[in-house]
């Protein structure tokens, strides 16, 4: 076999940073709200300015110990923050305090679901940092502009194994950090936003070579969408210079969205030494086993344990659990809903298309559905007990989304309860029937399907309200007299 | 009025008390003999006269209505480092960079002693940073001491140790990063104390090598010392290095001092304390003050500290680490000097050119090399393991044969202005015998013990175990008190007799 024809595979391992959702900033009390007049969130400690001091926010060890939980990492029971050196106007002392000998998080790892299975991704570690502020270029002027709202911003950075080989298995990595950091509600996880931000280690080698290929660090990809296909580019790129025989140089490249490509943004060469030394304005972390145990208590169900829940407990399929287990505001949802009169099944349905088509049609999530989860209970439960059909229910559904009001007022109110009376029934079938002699006729004369245009007929006339079954029963009974 | 700036605090509170004197007038007795002499001793680098006026009119009306009952620093004057940020006085360092800076928030020890009725007369001149030992290395000129303004007040607290001993103030805050308290208190003939690392709030000290800084009292007595220090002590949540230990009662510390003396002490005495090299007077005046300090009732202990003389080298590289670091955020973006320029790199590298001095430039340099890759574990980690065996030496002293050490202070008595300023290591080992305590992180005190053939005063340190500053003022006391120094001279000077 030639090399050009021997299979390539690529080794791919992420770093994660994800802002915390705490109040305030990690080693100051200005808040971390997002949106606010720049530099109007900042107080003596974030501006860096002469003999302040950083004091440690234990929310936020908190949030770094729940997420160490949920991915199985073992939580160090001392950390040390040390200073990591750059200059940059956004970087208010000079240095940033991060993790670096020491983290909060060793060794965890998570399962994600693949096409072909499941596959486990290792998690070296999960350290604490300290956000910059954000410098902005103003177009056509020799000037930036400095906001320093988000400076001191609590960050986690998660760094993998490089367990990942294609773009997929990177796609839903991502996807399930995000979702276990919401479940946590230790952030909002919002990439577009850049409260989860992702840097790829790409290398490719031949497949069974041992060795890792020289690996090149992609940043800048800010957003769900652009994770795969990032690394996508960076494989092909690296996979034809490994065909043509050309050196992999280690370097970072920069994503180019508009572009569709990555760019050298510096060689190894030019890496900055951080001279990394611990703070000495900070003790050491120490985390003993109550702390920990007291954050154990208080971990919430993780998704995985959700969609094994709703698969035993439910009998969901594999796609209704995934979809409703994508956010635990929804999983909360459908349990609530469940509980209310059973119905697992047609509740499932009715969440993933009416519920979820309607809250997307209007832009909206399940935080603000006007439709609560007993009345969506309510409805299905009263389809099940021939109450209304399935047609007259989306109606009810609608009048719900808007109104917010009970699924049985609306009935009651607007007379959408469903006809099973036979002898009622009966008269609008003979009404029919009369009033269309030549489509009798013909199905007599052996046109079978004008049965469905009889159907149509009498749940107009019943204005969608006659029991469908009933009205199969009557129609047939009547015809073949 | 001259007598009111040579009064220890104690007599300045019972004349305020008894309506002898007002708040105003002592604090503007202080003001006139600033004015009258800082043009000679340049020990201040900003007088704050407007805001002590109008705080010891504030203390009057506290005094009319509470009397005793006022907290006791009330309307007393002091001198503030020009290292401790100050709210609503601009603060420098005694640096260019930092020109103009006029703080929005204020250091905890000074809002504690201003919350205690003290009144800040000024900022006081430094070494930029407090990086020296002499005062030299000040972008606002050298301060002079008092006892011969040919010669240096020691460094880095220069001013606020030149302050206190010429009666511009009673009391003033200094920082202690190697010796800058202890050294300069040694060579103005006045007191002074290096609390344990975590004793005093580090928040609003301008960080310098922030795992050995600290703040402390300066003053013409050690009782005065300790009402500064009762005053500042104690936890902050605003600096995790403060450490959560009660504060004890130092009056009863002085009373122990009066009335007991040193009986049933042990005082440690290192034999490396003793070297080739330093001035005999210095030599002399510490071991007669030895045995003094038997006569008082202390039984003498020779121990070992065998790490001492790895204490300078080990010193000067953990402190240009940690200041290299600390200095990283004047960068001219937000605040102080900047030099503009047509890219970045070019602003950074022209502001940080021309905004710090020669003596920052050498330590920013040593301490970025000492932290560089490839460099780290030969230097700063190396330094770090050292300094775990020179706290160690202290431990089994402490721990085995002694209650307090006794040692000199500075190896020779206040030098010529000018002397020792070509060569940076000379200056360097003006630290010898104070920097290991920084190193240790314990409470160290210099305490006037005599003078040299030319009049110049000598300093004896107290080094004690880890939050026990209340034997260093006992020591401190019941030495002093037996002493002939003429603690006050300076301060009864005439404000003419000061001249160049």
């Amino acid at each position: 076999m030639s090399a050009n024809e021997k299979a390539i595979e690529a080794v791919i391992g992420l770093e994660v940073h994800c802002q915390l959702s705490t109040d305030s900033k990690i080693f100051a009390t200005s808040s971390t709200a997002a949106g606010e007049v720049p530099n109007s969130l900042t107080d003596p400690v974030t501006l860096g300015l002469p003999g302040c001091l950083p004091v440690l926010n234990k929310k936020v060890v908190e949030y770094a110990i729940k997420l160490g939980l949920a991915t199985h990492c073992s939580i160090q029971r001392e950390s040390i923050f040390a200073r990591k050196h750059y200059l940059y106007p956004d970087l208010p002392k000079g240095y940033q305090i991060s993790q670096y000998e020491k983290p909060i998080c060793l060794g965890g790892n998570i399962t994600v679901r693949l096409k072909e299975g499941i596959k486990n991704i290792g998690i070296t570690r999960i350290h604490l940092e300290e956000d910059a502020g954000k410098s902005s270029h103003v177009d056509g002027e020799a000037v930036s502009v400095v906001d320093l709202n988000r400076a001191g911003v609590p960050l986690v950075e998660i760094v993998s194994e490089p367990d990942m080989r294609t773009s997929e298995e990177a796609g839903a990595y991502m996807r399930l950090l995000r979702q276990t950091v919401r479940y946590l509600d230790i952030s909002d996880g919002n990439m577009e936003e850049g409260s989860l931000r992702c840097d790829a280690n790409v290398s490719v080698r031949y497949e069974g070579s041992e060795k890792f290929g020289t690996k090149v660090e992609v940043k800048n990809i800010n957003s769900f969408r652009f994770v795969e296909k990032a690394i996508d580019y960076e494989i092909e790129r690296q996979s034809a210079m490994l065909r043509n025989g050309e050196e992999i140089i280690q370097e970072t490249r920069l994503w180019d969205e508009a572009k569709g490509k990555t760019r050298s943004m510096r060689s190894k060469e030019f890496a900055e030494d951080y001279r990394y030394f611990p703070d000495p304005d900070l003790l050491p972390l120490i985390v003993d086993n109550d702390w920990i145990d007291s954050v154990k208590n208080t971990l919430p169900e993780l998704p995985d344990q959700v969609y094994q829940r709703f698969k035993s407990m439910y009998g969901l399929d594999d796609y209704n659990a995934d979809v409703l287990t994508q956010e635990s505001l929804v999983a909360r949802y459908y349990d609530q809903a469940v509980s209310v009169h059973g119905n697992a099944g047609a509740l499932a349905n009715w969440i993933g298309t009416e519920l979820f088509g309607r809250l997307n049609k209007e832009g909206m999530t399940i935080e603000n559905c006007p439709v609560s989860p007993e009345n969506l209970a309510d409805l299905v439960h009263l389809i099940g007990q021939n109450v209304i059909s399935g047609k007259i229910a989306k109606k009810v559904f609608d009048e719900m989304f808007s109104s917010g009001a009970r699924p049985a007022a609306i009935i009651e109110q607007q007379g959408l309860q469903q006809i099973t009376d036979e002898s009622a029934i009966m008269a609008i079938v003979q009404q029919v029937l009369d009033a269309n002699p030549q489509q009798l006729e013909a199905y007599r004369s052996g046109k079978d399907k004008m049965f469905g245009f009889f159907v149509g007929q009498i749940m107009k006339l019943s204005e969608g309200k006659a029991n469908p079954q009933i009205v199969n029963t009557l129609l047939k009974q009547k015809l073949d007299e | 009025m001259n007598e009111l700036t040579s009064l220890s605090v104690a007599e300045m509170r019972s004349g305020l008390l008894s309506k002898q004197f007002s708040c105003v007038e002592l604090v503007d007795a202080h003001l006139s003999r600033i004015e009258a002499t800082n043009e000679v001793l340049n020990s201040f680098i900003t007088i704050s006269s407007e805001l002590a006026r109008s705080a010891a009119q504030n203390a009057d009306s506290v005094i009319a209505q509470s009397g005793e009952e006022s907290p006791p620093l009330t309307g007393i004057p002091v001198a503030v480092k020009d290292m401790l940020v100050t709210e609503g006085i601009e603060t420098t360092c005694a640096s260019q960079i930092l020109k103009g800076f006029i703080p929005p928030y204020q250091c905890t020890a000074v809002s504690r002693m201003c919350k205690r009725g003290a009144v800040i007369v000024g900022k006081t001149n430094l070494d930029e940073f407090a990086m020296g030992a002499s005062n030299e290395n000040s972008s606002f000129g050298p301060v002079r001491n008092p006892w011969d303004t040919k010669r240096v007040p020691g460094g880095s607290s220069g001013g606020s140790a030149a302050a206190v001993s010429a009666g511009q103030a009673p009391l003033a805050l200094g920082t202690d990063t190697g010796g800058s308290i202890r050294q300069p208190a040694s060579l103005t003939g006045i007191v002074g104390l290096k609390p344990t690392y975590g004793r005093v709030s580090r928040f609003g000290a301008v960080a310098f090598a922030s795992s050995l800084d600290q703040i402390g009292p300066f003053a013409r007595s050690v009782e005065d010392l300790a009402v500064l220090l009762q005053a500042i002590a104690g936890k902050d949540e605003r600096d995790s290095t403060s450490v959560d230990e009660p504060v004890p009662n130092y009056s009863e510390a002085i009373a122990k001092g009066e009335n007991e003396a040193l009986s049933k002490l042990r005082v440690g005495v290192p034999k490396e304390y003793f070297i080739d090299g330093m001035d005999p007077a210095v030599e002399d005046s510490v071991r007669k003050s030895l045995g003094v300090l038997e006569k008082l009732g202390a039984t003498l202990v020779d121990v070992s500290l065998p790490h001492t003389e790895l204490a300078i080298p080990t010193y000067y590289i953990l402190n240009p680490a940690e200041a290299s670091s600390n200095l990283a955020r004047y960068d001219g973006v937000r605040y102080g000097l900047r030099e503009p320029a047509d890219s970045l790199q070019e602003m950074y590298a022209r502001t940080r050119a021309k905004g710090f001095g020669p003596e920052v430039k050498r330590r920013i340099m040593i301490g970025t090399y000492v932290l560089s890759a490839g460099y780290y574990d030969a230097y700063y980690l190396k330094a770090q393991q050292i300094r775990t065996l020179i706290i160690n030496d202290f431990k089994a002293a402490f721990a085995n044969d002694c209650d307090v050490i006794a040692a000199p202070v500075s190896p020779s008595t206040a030098f010529a202005i000018g002397e020792k300023a070509d060569s940076p290591l000379q200056m360097y080992l003006a630290d010898v015998f104070t920097c290991p305590i920084n190193l240790a992180g314990l409470p160290g005190m210099s305490v006037p013990c005599g003078s040299d053939a030319d009049g110049l005063p000598i300093g004896l340190q107290f080094i004690g175990k880890p939050f026990d500053e209340s034997t260093l003022l006992r020591c401190g006391h019941a030495f002093f008190k037996q002493s002939s120094f003429d603690i006050r001279s300076m301060a009864r000077k005439q404000a003419t007799e000061f001249a160049i």
